[in-house]
């Protein structure tokens, strides 16, 4: 606390701060605090019913992706990336088993596979946490993973898609192009920033 | 092909695990067991961030913002429409989805307000919701410049979707 908690590190938690806050403050001056109120109890069963749709999910592809792993699987795949990756994580060690997990993530987000990336993606995250030693501080390597995952590339919006079907748009799948050429290009910007966020930390 | 591609996937791990003589029933089992701690270490971040960001938006605190901000937004080519979608969609995906079907309620499917919003929900993540869940999940609490990056990539992913849908559409 204290001196850590200035500068990059506390601002998520200025984030949560400033979402409630002004939340509250446009309640009282708009005269919805009684939608807030009913929105906001409405929410908590919501964020439950959905980490309960959450649950089984994670728990099938935490599994899966151990028996990968023990298949020996995971380190063929992070062999196979590594030359890929190594350069955007120089602190990975060579030849971790990491590099999979991380490419298997990758990989599960371009096939819009939303349901079994994020459990690999977890799991991807408790191994480069080890690697950092176990602290609360995110590493350069974690970082660059969520920056990564963030401005993952998606190769088929399909509910986008599915959104436009239902509203009868006369070809729902024309926005594919385009929305693959700006996340791909705002994918590449996020290494970019990533790259420099991780140079200036240094210095 | 997504329905084939999940059981392939499952069937190809199930294959190679026999063949490697691998306990198949022990490491589905205990994998999911270290998914059961993963899941308890989330839903504390899923709760909270759901809670503020439903403040922020049943206020109608998101919307004000939104109309302040549209005529500064409208200097890089971001139409005032789909402005209340992109303050919203780094926070939460459902309520851009619900705002995306809005639009093209509205303005029809076909409309380049319409489609440009698609652009914009399709070339973008949850950036707060992917923050919250993958380092709420291994106890991370100083996240560094992560949520900047997260939210600069989104800015250039909506100027990009511009770009996107003038030329490529």
């Amino acid at each position: 606390m204290g001196k850590a908690e200035k500068g990059a590190d506390g601002m998520v938690s200025i984030a949560f701060a400033f979402l409630i806050l002004a939340g509250f403050l446009f309640a009282a001056i708009n005269g919805t605090m009684a939608e807030v109120n009913e929105a906001l109890f409405a929410s908590m069963g919501q964020s439950i019913e959905l980490a309960i749709s959450l649950a089984g999910i994670l728990l099938f592809w935490t599994g899966v992706m151990k028996t990968a792993e023990a298949a020996g699987m995971v380190k063929g795949l992070a062999d196979a990336v590594q030359p890929l990756l190594a350069r955007l994580f120089p602190e990975i060690p060579d030849g971790h088993v990491v590099f999979g997990y991380i490419a298997s993530n990758m990989a599960a987000n371009f096939f819009g596979l939303g349901n079994a990336a994020t459990p690999i993606g977890l799991k991807a995250m408790r191994e480069l946490k080890k690697l950092s030693g176990d602290g609360d501080k995110a590493s350069r390597s974690m970082i660059t993973f969520l920056a990564l995952n963030t401005a993952a590339i998606t190769l088929i919006p399909t509910t986008v898609i599915a959104i436009g079907m239902k509203n009868g748009a006369s070809d729902p799948t024309d926005i594919i192009i385009p929305a693959l050429a700006a996340t791909i290009l705002s994918f590449f910007f996020a290494i970019v920033l990533d790259r420099y966020y991780a140079f200036r930390r240094r210095r | 092909m997504a329905v084939w591609l999940v059981p392939a996937i499952v069937a190809v791990v199930i294959g190679v695990g026999i063949f490697k003589k691998v306990n198949i029933y022990e490491t589905l089992t205990d994998g999911a067991k270290e998914g059961m701690q993963t899941w308890v270490s989330i839903v504390p971040h899923l709760v909270i961030m759901m809670a503020a960001v439903t403040i922020f938006r049943a206020s109608g605190a998101a919307g004000e913002l939104a109309s302040w901000l549209a005529p500064l937004l409208s200097l890089v080519g971001i139409p005032a429409d789909v402005v209340p979608l992109a303050l919203m969609r780094p926070i939460s995906g459902t309520a851009t989805l619900a705002m995306l079907d809005q639009i093209m309620q509205e303005h029809g499917a076909d409309s380049y307000i319409a489609k440009l919003a698609a652009i914009m929900q399709g070339s973008t993540d949850t950036t707060l919701y992917v923050l919250a869940v993958y380092f709420g999940a291994v106890g991370i609490k100083k996240t560094g410049d992560a949520l900047k990056i997260g939210l600069l990539a989104d800015a250039a992913a909506f100027f990009f979707s511009v770009l996107a849908a003038t030329w490529l559409l």
